[in-house]
């Protein structure tokens, strides 16, 4: 097999996934952000510190978002919208599924893009009609892939991406929330 | 050999009433004791199949002592010490082969559901006349949660049925039974220790598929067009509302893909074997039909569903054995039935055991035969 560089280093997550199934503990891994409203509808949010491994960490800098809504929604629009957030999330999380399973198969990837819609019925959120829900009625990914395979074989890989994807767990199946006033 | 109830026990006692085994009569065969009668295509029914145990219990003349039943087993200085309820048994060797399908998993999601809604397991289900009539809730789509939706679903109730990992065959693939396919192409063949992904071999559901005189496959299209509502894994029970996942569609696409990577090689064994021209021309399938939105949610204190089959697997019951060589998922550590941690100690009939037939009628005997030789060279008998 010719060498694959698709920038996934496999053989680290293969030795992660047979250290951890020995050590469960070290598996458990907290993400955080923090978020500071500034006026109207308009949020700041940071992502620095997590935890993982038995320790605290940080990724090597801080990020910072802006979410607000726009202008038709009488705001701002100082950033995208927090239900877009989640198509950012479920892209990039596909998509990293995407490169790592093609790499660990052994596929060379030219190029991945993706294209997210989310469908949504904002008379939810307002109140205007309480049989309508407040959430994306359904959301549809379109994958278009260049790479060293048959169709079939990128069908697969966005198979297993999807499998083994956090964020598309966290989006079709519910997750216990807890939101609290400090 | 120790049994606890009557030889075939747990086909007298624990199948459902319409039940027919996945493999054709020519692969139900036992040691020096094949199929012989006159439908080598059909498919044995339970009583079939307790029949044919019972006569070759007979046939082999092994010392099968009925009625006993084990209660514990432990190590002693140079073997095992068992319990029964008919007496102490010292032994230097023992075989496991109690199987893997002792019983029925039930998700702990049960406990949320309202006590109104029965709630029956495979083990206690026989016909659908005995279920209340209304809406059945069937949770599972392996052979077992397919063939009982099906069955319901033909008994005039709404039927649901909710599919999370599946493995999808069409019961007869270019004019051969598909376990034809899997039996002369070497895929059953495939030994333990060839195996990529053992531990996900070993959990892999049943395929679903169902024996009839008509040899019908019956797949999630088949289930479609008869009525039967499929949703997307079941998630949580959340204020008396059955949570679904959202990713049935991804579920259809794994399975169809696999389905079409197997016939695939299928394909290429005929070929390579100059097979090719004595079997139907290539087929490929349609893929599985997403319901055009499926639901979500559904009320369980609505009245709509009255009864919630849990087609949800099986698992050994190990609660006997007083011995450390179950690992923390309920699972015996074994090296192809070998028990290495436990000399003398040995295992037969569970899920790819040494081969991927090894849970068929016709696994057996090769399992059989290499088990049984470690444990005649572990005694320091000659073979």
């Amino acid at each position: 097999m010719t060498t694959v560089t698709n920038g996934v280093n496999v053989q680290a997550l293969l030795d992660a996934r047979e250290a951890l199934k020995k050590s469960p503990e070290a598996a458990q891994f907290v993400w955080r952000a923090s978020s500071k409203w500034q006026n109207g509808v308009h949020t700041t949010i940071t992502v620095k510190d997590f935890y993982g491994l038995g320790e605290e960490r940080a990724h090597k800098s801080e990020s910072v978002f802006q979410a607000d809504h726009p202008e038709v929604f009488a705001a701002d629009d100082n950033g995208i919208t927090p239900i877009e957030y989640l198509l950012v999330g479920l892209a990039s999380c596909l998509t990293a599924g995407v490169a790592s399973v093609a790499q660990n198969r052994g596929i060379q990837l030219r190029s991945v893009e993706a294209t997210v819609e989310g469908r949504h019925d904002i008379r939810g959120i307002l109140g205007a009609d309480p049989d309508v829900r407040n959430g994306y009625n359904d959301i549809k990914v379109t994958f278009n892939i260049d790479a060293d395979a048959s169709r079939e074989e990128i069908e697969a890989l966005v198979a297993q991406s999807q499998k083994r994807s956090a964020v598309f767990d966290a989006l079709t199946n519910p997750t216990d929330v807890t939101v609290e006033v400090a | 050999m120790l049994e606890r109830g009557e030889v075939a026990n747990s086909w007298r006692r624990e199948r459902w009433d319409s039940l027919r085994l996945l493999t054709p009569n020519w692969q139900t065969r036992l040691p020096g004791f094949p199929y012989q009668g006159s439908d080598p295509d059909g498919y044995m029914t339970v009583a079939e199949v307790t029949e044919f145990i019972e006569r070759y219990a007979a046939f082999s003349r092994a010392p099968v002592r009925t009625g006993v039943n084990v209660t514990s087993v432990r190590r002693a200085d140079d073997g095992y010490h068992v319990t029964t309820s008919q007496g102490e048994i010292r032994c230097r060797t023992l075989v496991i082969a109690s199987g893997a399908c002792n019983r029925p998993v039930v998700p702990g999601l049960s406990e949320g559901v309202p006590p109104e809604i029965e709630q029956v397991t495979p083990f206690d289900y026989r016909e659908p006349g005995r279920l209340p009539d209304g809406g059945v809730l069937v949770v599972g789509a392996s052979a077992t949660g397919v063939q009982l939706a099906a069955e319901l679903r033909r008994s005039g109730r709404p039927v649901i049925l909710s599919v999370g990992e599946h493995v999808r065959l069409p019961r007869v693939y270019r004019g051969r039974d598909v376990l034809w396919w899997m039996d002369v192409s070497g895929v059953w063949d495939q030994r333990y220790d060839e195996i990529e992904d053992l531990t996900r071999a070993r959990r892999l559901p049943s395929p679903q598929l169902v024996g009839t005189p008509e040899r019908a496959t019956l797949d999630l299209n088949t289930l479609t067009g008869m009525g039967v509502e499929l949703v997307g894994r079941w998630a949580a029970v959340r204020d008396g509302s059955a949570l679904f996942s959202g990713g049935l569609r991804n579920m259809f696409s794994l399975a169809d893909l696999k389905m079409n990577r197997l016939l695939g090689t299928f394909d290429e064994w005929a070929v390579t074997h100059g097979r090719d021209a004595e079997v139907g021309p290539v087929e490929r399938f349609e893929p599985t039909r997403p319901p055009a939105s499926p639901r979500l949610r559904i009320d369980l204190r609505g009245g709509e569903i009255r009864t919630i089959v849990w087609a949800t697997g099986f698992r050994p019951d190990y609660s006997w054995l007083h011995v450390p060589v179950v690992d923390d998922k309920g699972h015996l550590r074994h090296d192809g039935g070998v028990v290495t941690d436990s000399p003398g100690m040995y295992a037969l009939g569970l899920p790819v055991l040494r081969r991927r037939r090894s849970t068929f009628i016709n696994g057996i005997e090769p399992d059989a035969r290499e088990v049984i030789d470690h444990l005649a060279r572990h005694l320091g008998l000659p073979r």
